[in-house]
Parts: C-alpha cells; structure tokens; sequence
C-alpha cells in the first residue's frame, strides 16, 4: 500500500490530480475521525479533515518522498486542529457550539441516522462520553493521547508528526495521562 | 510520599515500555503492597483501555468529491500535457496525419504563390499586400508568401507566413511609408519549421477550444 501511495504522490508532483482522489479516499477515514476527536464535532471536523487535504496538495512539492506520507499528512491535520482550537471562544462549549448551528448536540448527531437497539444506544453514549473527555483534555496532552492511544503511533513517528523532541513527547504523554485518569477514575 | 512519586514515574516509564527489568520488578513489588500506587495504576490502565475502547468512526459520504472538487484547478497546460504525455505515439500520429489530410505538407512545397486571407479593401502590389490609409481591418489577416505593407489599420491579429512587414514601398516611383498600426497580435513565421508550428498551435487552439465549450 505505502509502495502505492508513492507513486500516486508522484504522480500528483507531476501535476495529475486525478491521482490524488485516491490518496484521498484512502486516508479519509483516518483523518477524518483524527479531527473528530481532536475538535469533538463532526462540523468541524470535516471541514478541517477537507482543508487538511487540500493544504497537503497545494503543499505536495515541499513533501519529502522519503519520509511517511501519513505522518506528513497528521501533521498539518493536527496544526490546523490545534489552530482552530486557538481560534475559539474561551466559553466554547460541546453542545452550545453544535446547538447554534444545527440544533442537534453532538450525541444526537452521532445516533441520528438511525435508530440503535438499547445495548448499541448504551455503547453509544459511553462513546460520546469517551470522545467528550479525551476533547476536555488541553490540546497539547489531547493530540497525543489520541495519537499514541486511539491511532496507534509510535513515540517516535508522534514526534514527527508534531515535530517536537521525543523528551517532549514523553513529558506531556506522562501528563496527559494523569490528566486523564482524573477525568475516568470515578467511571 | 516521595517513595509513590518515584513508583508513578516507574508507571509511566511501564507503560512506554521503557524500562529494564529490575526496575520493572521494583515497581510490582511496591504496587502489591502499597494501596494507594495500586489503585493509582489501575486508574491508568483502566483509563487508556476505557478510551481504547471508543469507536472508529468514518468520513461522511462524498468526502473525497468535495475535496477534489475543492482543490485548486489544474493548469490546463498540465492537463494536455499530461494527455501527449501518456499518449506519445497517438499524438505525433494525430499530428501527422492530420497535417497529411490538410494538405500541408503540399502546400508548402507547391505554393509559392501569394495567399490573402482577405482581399477587398486591400491594395495587391506585387508581392506585397497593403492596407491602405483609410482602412481598417477588423479581423485576422493572414499572408502567405508575400510583404505587408500597413499604411492604415489592423484591429486583428497579423499572421505573415514565408514573408516579412515592411515599413515602406516604392509603387510608380511614389514612396509609400507604413504610418498604420497592428492593434492584435503580429507574427512572422518565414521558416518551415516554426510554420508548421504556428499549424499545430492553430489546430490545437481549435480543438481545445471545442472540447473545453
Ligand atoms: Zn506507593
């Protein structure tokens, strides 16, 4: 798969859009919900999921064929999360942010596409409640704790994706953790 | 207290999968009889596999569309260009066979004759096309195989094949100066290649220009 992307991105260097819909399709899913859960609404998250992939194109050339896409492509989904965390009003909230704009909280937006039998409505909200806590932890711990925990990376490929020291990366992955066990303990 | 600090940092350190046995074997010693370190790392462990357990999630339908429908448009230079480049042999053909058809090969070598695109308003000295003082041209003119002489004006674009603008001429021993002007594009084409050329650029003008509408 890796040996496939490459070529597509060579491809894509050349000027062959067409070539990029697969990278597209390929690594939605992943970055998609690396947004939802760094953002915790699905809003935003595809429309920072759409931008992420759009920045990687237009920014294709300055790509180092010989590093991983997909950290590359973390990268710049995580900054630009990181970026509209920032821009947001210090009283943000969940449910008062998705209210305003569709009248739906996230958990309805989450089970409104059809209706759940009880036990898969009970999973549901545990999911909900699992995704509003990891989106209260504090962004830095936040995007770690979803890399290293939820997609799986190693410290060393989160280090490059957020291009910090792995020191660093051991630090906030120590704190993020407390910070976390707080949230849960009385689960 | 200082003694649970360290055994939390040994928690950590465990859980990066970054420590050595003794170590390793020091903390499970201190978890089993200290409580408080216990419950503290069953609170970790529980936490990381209570989060582990969220479920995966997909992109909404349509997402790859709208991103590509989102990106920048591609050049449409790239785009041809990546047309003959996948298709070399089909273009050079293409190329080929539709200069045979037209006749342009032959008339290169045959047609030594003057050719005017346009003739009424136009005054024929020779080999020498002129427009006169009082003229103006408002379309494209081309010529072949012959001078152009602009006394008046030319709003289009000026194409001379095989010959060159001249800025004046002597005709019944009276000096025409050229005073006029080209308002569109003006190019000289006088060797076979770069006439063939402007022919290619001509034909794919007309052919993008009719697949694009
Ligand atoms: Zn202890």
């Amino acid at each position: 798969m890796e040996q496939l992307i490459r070529e597509k991105i060579k491809r894509v260097k050349k000027g062959d859009q067409a070539a990029y819909s697969m990278i597209v399709d390929f690594y939605q899913d992943r970055i998609y919900q690396h947004c939802f859960r760094m953002l915790g609404n699905k809003h935003e998250a595809e429309d920072i999921a759409q931008e992420a992939f759009i920045r990687a194109y237009i920014n294709i050339d300055s790509f180092d064929e010989n590093r991983k896409f997909s950290t590359w492509l973390y990268r710049i989904a995580t900054n630009l999360t990181i970026d509209r965390i920032r821009k947001r009003k210090p009283d943000y909230y969940l449910d008062a942010e998705i209210k305003g704009a569709e009248g739906l909280t996230m958990y309805s937006q989450l089970s409104s596409n059809d209706p759940l039998p009880s036990e898969e409505v009970e999973s549901s909200e545990l999911n909900h409640y699992i995704h509003q806590e990891i989106s209260e932890l504090p962004p830095k711990y936040r995007s770690i704790i979803i890399l290293r925990y939820l997609e799986e990376f190693s410290l060393q490929e989160i280090a490059s994706i957020l291009d910090i020291p792995i020191g660093t990366v051991k630090t906030r992955i120590h704190r993020g953790r407390e910070a976390l066990r707080k949230r849960l303990r009385h689960v | 207290m200082e003694i649970h600090k360290e055994k939390i940092i040994l928690m950590h350190q465990y859980l990066d999968g970054e420590i050595d046995k003794i170590k390793e074997m020091e903390l499970f010693t201190h978890i089993e009889k200290c409580e408080a370190c216990r419950n503290h790392f069953e609170e970790l462990t529980q936490s990381i596999s209570m989060i582990q357990s969220a479920e995966n999630i997909q992109a909404p339908s349509g997402f790859t569309n709208n991103v590509m429908r989102k990106l920048p448009k591609e050049k449409k230079r790239i785009k041809y260009k990546r047309w003959f480049q996948t298709h070399p042999i089909l273009t050079a053909a293409a190329i080929f066979f539709i200069l045979m058809l037209s006749g342009v090969f032959s008339q290169w070598n045959q047609d030594n004759e003057l050719v005017v695109s346009k003739q009424e308003d136009l005054i024929v000295q020779g080999d020498t096309v002129i427009v006169p003082e009082d003229v103006v041209v408002d379309e494209d003119l081309v010529i072949q195989n012959g001078d152009l002489l602009v006394m008046g004006v030319v709003d289009g674009d000026v194409t001379i094949i095989n010959g060159k603008l001249i800025n004046e001429k002597s005709i019944n021993g009276k000096l025409m100066a050229s005073a006029g002007e080209v308002n569109g594009e003006l190019q000289i084409v006088d060797r076979v290649f770069e006439w063939l050329w402007f022919q290619v650029k001509t034909l794919f003008k007309n052919v993008f220009a009719f697949s694009a509408g």
